[in-house]
């Protein structure tokens, strides 16, 4: 039940947002595609250049880089930690 | 129960009203006939498909003013409702007001935006695959308080994927009437009509939301959006099997790059190996047509002029379309299947590298239509600096303005070789290389500009993925349609003015009521006079007379070289084509679309810049950079080539 950073999380793993420390423009962006705290979150696939990767958070799949994704936390759901 | 079911019965007549009306202004709003229909929804939702079903092929685009975002709108033809105009707002996630896009929303919502009528109702657009996301914009669009219908859109695409809902419950849950659509296959939308009839008949019912979250705040409307989905038994659709089956092979770690690649090749390749005998053909036909209509005119001073100086021009231009038309029909495909989309992620990296944001992704290739639109379409990137550095490089990429000299110098010049078994063509590898030498130019001056004067942070790279879907033939036509209409209106009006223009020139000072022969007209004088500074990069004069005139727009250099060459007696009677293999080395024809390539010849993006900029200081340096390595690039594959071959 650990906390990690999203860019830290494996390809396949899942788990639900705890908190985004990014710039309010930002994060209010995010927010509206589903990053807020409490919502599922899964890692889907890397880009081929291993960075950006793609997140499935809502039903909607998003490409963030990892120099975003760093800034987002969540808590990996117990089977994939 | 049937997907389609309208729900505007959620809004029966015997039933009171929820809330009374507030005193005074719904009854006068009642008499007054409704004139505009708002058409709101977040980006991806089909917005645009759905406007494009309601209007059909008549829509007008124009900026609000002030700002740069683009505004169409249409009459409501396709539905019967010609008297009532359909707004298309931006795409927009919330009506918070960080952005633009937001800001004018907003505006014309509430009827203050200078020269749009205050809209009588509004259709919201949602998708209905991810209701949870999307219901947040609800909220805030509710508390303007216009009648409001809303339109679940991808209906098809819900059910198809095992999710549920249930309109009626949501339709009470919201307090609006609810309808399941879809606008690719344009089912459901006859609901639109009966809402519109009712909306414009009935005085506002004062229906509202039981409660509306605190609307500035992303987490409560997403709190609320949540409650309101979980109430109305609404099924989150399982992810679509076919866009990770196609992600997984399209986005995979070294096919990705390759099937990229593949595309974009073979993009070039059919423009080419179907593109030129459609445009041979339109040669053919315009020519004859040309020669039967001149034998109609009077044979004195009127035949030259309509043939010579106009119709040559014209043509020369027009015949291009079938190129840009097949490049447009390639973009649309690629980009409403949400390739596109894959394609920005798959080049992120690339962009990174050389300090531009991955958004500048979706500007720059538009950029490949035009650098007009592109330029305006920075204004997402939020970082100032960044933005200006993405104006700075638009320009390089290939616009479809430079397709014409392009094609024109390859075919005329360019054998036609095919390799590996007819798979590569030698002229569509040198068009790919023009392309590939605009990109380059692109990224070494991004480069220089983050290394120097322009050193930025970054702002982030957020990228929703769409899923596949097929692009539906009414949304291509338009495409088709928008983009051949706007070449031939160009060809019609800047090129024909410049090539009579030249063609005036050409024949004047008049001699004893005779025209004057080509070299001794204003236009050969002041052909040979710049002709020294332009002997090294191996053009000869009437080029010269080219570069000048296209410095309005680029497809005009074909249009100047069809009215000179036409002009002269000499070459008169030969297709443009072979009047050009017969006065210019290889060396001078590559170094021209080299010039090309690189040169910044075109008043229209000079001016979008000097207005995003705000300042003449970016399109002067601009412009000044752009010839100079033009100049420089187009001579040394000049010298390169003449000493080569």
């Amino acid at each position: 039940m650990d906390v990690t950073a999203l860019s830290d999380a494996k390809v396949g793993s899942a788990g639900v947002v705890e908190r985004v420390d990014l710039p309010d423009n930002v994060s209010h962006y995010l927010a509206h595609l589903g990053f807020l705290p409490g919502t599922a979150v899964e890692v889907l696939r890397r880009a081929p250049a291993g960075d950006p990767r793609v997140y499935r958070i809502d039903g909607v799949e998003v490409g963030l880089r990892n120099e975003t994704a760093r800034h987002i936390f969540l808590r990996l759901n117990e089977a994939a930690a | 129960m049937s997907c389609h079911t309208p729900v505007l019965d959620v809004l029966p007549e015997n039933e009171p009203p929820v809330a009374p009306a507030g005193p005074g202004g719904p009854a006068a709003t009642a008499t007054k006939p409704m004139r505009t229909v708002a058409l709101i929804g977040p980006p991806n939702s089909g917005k645009s498909t759905l406007f494009n079903r309601l209007t059909g092929m008549r829509q007008k685009v124009a900026n609000y003013p002030g700002v740069t975002v683009e505004h169409h709108s249409g009459r409501m033809k396709a539905i019967g409702r010609g008297d009532l105009t359909l707004i298309d707002l931006p795409g927009i996630y919330s009506l918070a007001t960080y952005s633009e896009d937001a800001r004018v929303a907003v505006e014309v919502l509430t009827g203050k935006m200078r020269g749009v009528p205050k809209p009588d109702c509004v259709l919201l657009v949602l998708d209905a695959t991810h209701l949870n996301r999307q219901l947040m914009l609800a909220a805030p669009v509710f508390s303007i308080g216009l009648p409001t219908l809303v339109l679940l859109n991808m209906s098809d695409e819900l059910a198809a994927r095992g999710g549920e809902i249930e309109p009626y419950a949501l339709a009470k849950q919201l307090g609006h009437p609810v309808a399941l659509i879809s606008a690719a296959k344009g089912t459901g939308l006859d609901v639109i009509p009966e809402f519109l009839l009712r909306a414009g008949s009935r005085p506002d019912d004062g229906l509202r939301p039981v409660q509306l979250p605190v609307l500035q705040s992303a987490a409560s409307c997403r709190t609320w959006a949540t409650q309101v989905t979980a109430r109305t038994k609404y099924q989150t659709p399982a992810a679509s099997v076919w866009t990770r089956r196609l992600d997984r092979v399209l986005l995979h770690r070294w096919l990705g790059p390759l099937i990229f690649l593949a595309v974009v090749v073979a993009v070039f390749q059919v423009v080419f190996l179907a593109g030129q005998p459609l445009s041979d053909w339109m040669t053919e036909i315009l020519t004859r047509a040309g020669s039967h209509a001149a034998l109609l005119l009077p044979d004195n001073w009127l035949r030259p002029l309509l043939r010579d100086g106009l119709w040559n021009g014209v043509q020369a231009v027009i015949v291009f379309l079938p190129q840009i038309l097949l490049l447009f029909l390639f973009i649309g495909v690629l980009e409403d299947s949400g390739y596109l989309a894959r394609a920005a992620l798959i080049a992120d990296r690339v962009m990174r590298a050389i300090g531009l944001n991955g958004k500048a992704f979706i500007p720059l290739l538009s950029a490949y239509a035009c650098a007009v639109p592109a330029i305006m379409a920075t204004r997402t990137i939020e970082n100032k600096r960044e933005r200006i550095a993405t104006i700075m490089v638009a320009p390089f990429m290939t616009c479809s303005a430079r397709l014409p000299i392009y094609t024109l110098i390859i075919a005329a010049f360019i054998p036609n070789r095919l390799f590996l078994g007819g798979v590569l063509g030698l002229r569509a590898m040198v068009m790919l290389s023009l392309y590939a030498l605009g990109f380059l130019a692109a990224l070494v001056t991004a480069r220089l500009l983050n290394s120097s004067v322009m050193k930025a942070t970054p702002a982030p790279f957020i990228l929703e993925l769409p899923q596949y879907r097929w692009p539906t033939l009414q949304g291509l036509t338009l495409r088709l349609y928008d983009r051949g209409k706007l070449f031939v209106k160009k060809a019609g009006t800047i090129i024909l003015g410049v090539t009579f223009l030249v063609w005036l020139l050409s024949v004047l000072p008049i001699h004893s009521g005779q025209f004057s022969a080509l070299t001794d007209s204003v236009i050969g004088h002041l052909g040979h006079f710049i002709e020294p500074a332009i002997r090294p990069l191996g053009f000869n004069w009437k080029i010269g007379i080219g570069l000048l005139s296209s410095i309005v727009a680029r497809e005009v250099i074909v249009g100047t070289l069809g009215t000179l060459y036409g002009v002269d007696p000499a070459t008169h009677s030969l297709g443009l084509q072979a009047a050009l293999r017969g006065d210019m080395t290889l060396g001078g024809a590559i170094a021209l679309v080299v010039f090309f390539a690189f040169a910044m010849q075109c008043t229209s993006t000079l001016a979008v810049v000097r207005r995003e900029t705000n300042s003449w200081k970016y399109p002067a340096a601009q412009f000044a950079y752009m010839t100079v390595v033009a100049y420089v690039a187009a001579l040394v594959t000049n010298q390169v080539i003449t000493r080569l071959f």
